[in-house]
């Protein structure tokens, strides 16, 4: 355990731990609404964010917040209108947020190809002790809106015109939840970047739902999947000189592989002894006084 | 199968009239009602109203206006003109959603993520206390609701795992569990066998005698006939008939039920082999 002795290690693990558990818990509302795509956008928006942060100097984070909740609320008005433009304004945002970012980083006194590629591909040795304050705070307030929130954010993703019906704020809900994802590729990029960050809130739920029948059970194995790519990935590139983001990445979809090849003899297990034989014979038996009807007869 | 289970009001079948089982008090009251999707006109005019205590059923071919009108009802299409008022608040003020329950037309898009029975029907009282967590009166509602449609025993399943008729149970339960005062329901029996509907039939019969009001898109009677109060066809975005339950047609034709009406209403479309 020489690895914790680092203070920046120690910051690398108390990061990776809070984005484990961040990243899954917001990503399991955007796969439910089949929007598992958005983190990738807001991804790519909140670069412009981090070029803003060093162009007028401020913290790369917190510019990045703002940018990226703008450009999740924008999607989420776009997405909530329905119309069938929709993706094409959409990929405008993608694309529009990343090459003004890297415009803007070119632009910046203090910006470099190098601070560029930490951003995109996350970094973990760069977390500093500031970084380390922010992401503890927001991922105290995404922690608190996805599971404090969970009974009325599932209702509106799954079914989002009995949700208004039965009365909740639903556009304030999703726009809470569109800031909420922001929030959380922003608290994530530091360590898998913002190319990967998409990666990191679906991966685990892909990976988890496969597995269970309920929306809070998903809930609970993606984010404990979560945390353990996070970290161990982090711990690995201690050792080994490879970058964070992939490598976590890179873990995840192995976990979401290894899900995969158990989970159909496990369905078939639970299959068998849970629920009760529809019928007592195993097999099709022909009832003596049926004939059979036209439809059943299969000679050309 | 209607005449071995006569309803409440199974003394009012014969009668040509309109049968009026409510209380004069005004629950939806839709007028005039015109509405668009897209650049279709779809409600050219719809006159609705349901009282406290009817059941009332909307009836009409496909891509009559039906479900256009229910979502009308609940706020969920923008009128472009007429009038729409719930519990006597017009529509723009009424904020009372808890005491309506909303089955909506089945689609057959299951969410991205599993869920299970409970959980989805948990969503439906969100209708009462919509930020707070919930409470032991709210368990016991999901309870009682999954008892009624007879999905007790499913409630950890996921619903992906259901069947169509079994998945529209679930969609019942869900309005259930709010305790409405009124329901509205588009298409309940889609899919939902004779057994069933014999089931969703009795626990209807329940609720109207506590005093639920309902209004239920249905494209045949079968089951609930004998409590339905009245009907109203829809044809083209407009009302063709306001009264008394069309005759039942096909197996469902029983003696006893070939009232003659006035002006008879379409027949509701049959799907059967032959037809
Ligand atoms: N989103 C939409 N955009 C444009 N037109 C629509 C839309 N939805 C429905 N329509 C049209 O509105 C008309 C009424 O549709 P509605 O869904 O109310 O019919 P319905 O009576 O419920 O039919 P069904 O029995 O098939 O459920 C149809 O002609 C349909 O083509
Ligand atoms: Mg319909």
């Amino acid at each position: 355990m020489t690895f914790l002795q680092d203070a920046f290690m120690q910051r690398a693990l108390v990061a990776a731990i809070l984005i484990g558990i961040t990243a899954p818990a917001v990503g399991i509302y955007l796969v439910q609404r089949r929007q598992a795509i958005m983190g990738d956008g807001i991804g790519h928006v909140a670069l412009t964010g981090v070029a803003l942060g060093f162009l007028t100097g401020t913290n790369p984070v917190w510019m990045a917040v703002l940018v990226s909740s703008a450009g999740a609320v924008a999607m989420e008005l776009v997405r909530a209108r329905g119309r069938t433009q929709g993706d094409i304004a959409l990929a405008m945002l993608f694309y529009g947020g990343m090459s003004g970012g890297v415009l803007l980083i070119h632009l910046s006194p203090n910006g470099s190809n190098a601070n560029l590629l930490s951003y995109l591909f996350g970094s973990i040795t760069t977390v500093s002790q500031e970084d380390v304050v922010v992401i503890g705070i927001l991922a105290a307030v995404v922690v608190a809106v996805t599971v404090g929130l969970r009974r009325q954010l599932f209702a509106v993703c799954q079914d989002e015109e009995f949700a208004r019906v039965t009365g909740l704020p639903v556009r304030l809900l999703n726009i809470v939840l569109a800031v909420t994802a922001a929030v959380t590729v922003t608290v994530a990029m530091r360590v898998v970047g913002l190319l990967l960050v998409s990666a990191l809130m679906v991966v685990p739920v892909a990976a988890a739902q496969q597995l269970t029948r309920g929306f809070a059970a998903t809930m609970a194995f993606a984010v404990a999947i979560g945390l353990t790519v996070t970290t161990s990935g982090t711990v690995y590139t201690y050792y080994v000189d490879v970058p964070s983001g992939a490598t976590i990445v890179v873990m995840a979809i192995g976990v979401f592989l290894a899900v995969t090849a158990l989970a159909a003899p496990l369905a078939k297990r639970r299959a068998r002894r849970s629920a009760a034989p529809v019928s007592e014979e195993a097999e099709c038996t022909l009832e003596p006084s049926r004939s059979r009807s036209p439809e059943d007869d299969v000679r050309v | 199968m209607t005449a071995l289970m006569p309803g409440p009001r199974a003394e009012q079948e014969t009668s040509v009239e309109p049968t009026r089982n409510g209380s004069g008090e005004p629950v939806i009251s839709l007028r005039g009602a015109t509405a668009s999707l897209g650049a279709r006109r779809v409600l050219r005019g719809v006159d609705l109203g349901v009282e406290r205590g009817e059941v009332v059923a909307l009836l009409g071919a496909n891509g009559s206006g039906k479900s256009t009108t229910v979502r009308a009802v609940v706020g969920q299409v923008p009128l472009s003109g007429g009038e729409l008022s719930l519990f006597g608040t017009p529509y723009r003020r009424f904020r009372q959603w808890r005491r309506i329950g909303y089955v909506p037309q089945r689609t057959t898009a299951a969410s991205g993520v599993p869920a299970t029975v409970r959980e989805v029907v948990s969503s439906g009282r969100l209708s009462r206390g919509r930020l707070r967590p919930l409470r032991r009166a709210d368990r016991a509602a999901v309870d009682r609701a999954l008892e009624l449609v007879g999905l007790a025993d499913r409630a950890k399943d996921s619903v992906n795992a259901l069947s169509g008729g079994q998945h529209q149970r679930v969609l019942i339960a869900r309005a259930l569990a709010g305790e409405p005062e009124l329901l509205i329901m588009d298409e309940p029996m889609a899919g939902v066998d004779l057994a069933g509907q014999q089931v969703l039939a009795g626990t209807l019969r329940e609720e109207v005698a506590e005093g639920t009001t309902v209004l239920l898109v249905l494209h045949e009677l079968g089951a609930l006939e004998p409590l339905i109060d009245r009907a109203v066809v829809l044809r083209d975005g407009c009302v063709v008939h306001d009264g008394a339950p069309p005759p039942a047609t096909g197996q469902h034709a029983l003696p006893g039920h070939d009232h003659v009406h006035p002006h008879a209403p379409e027949e509701p479309i049959r799907t059967g082999l032959l037809t």
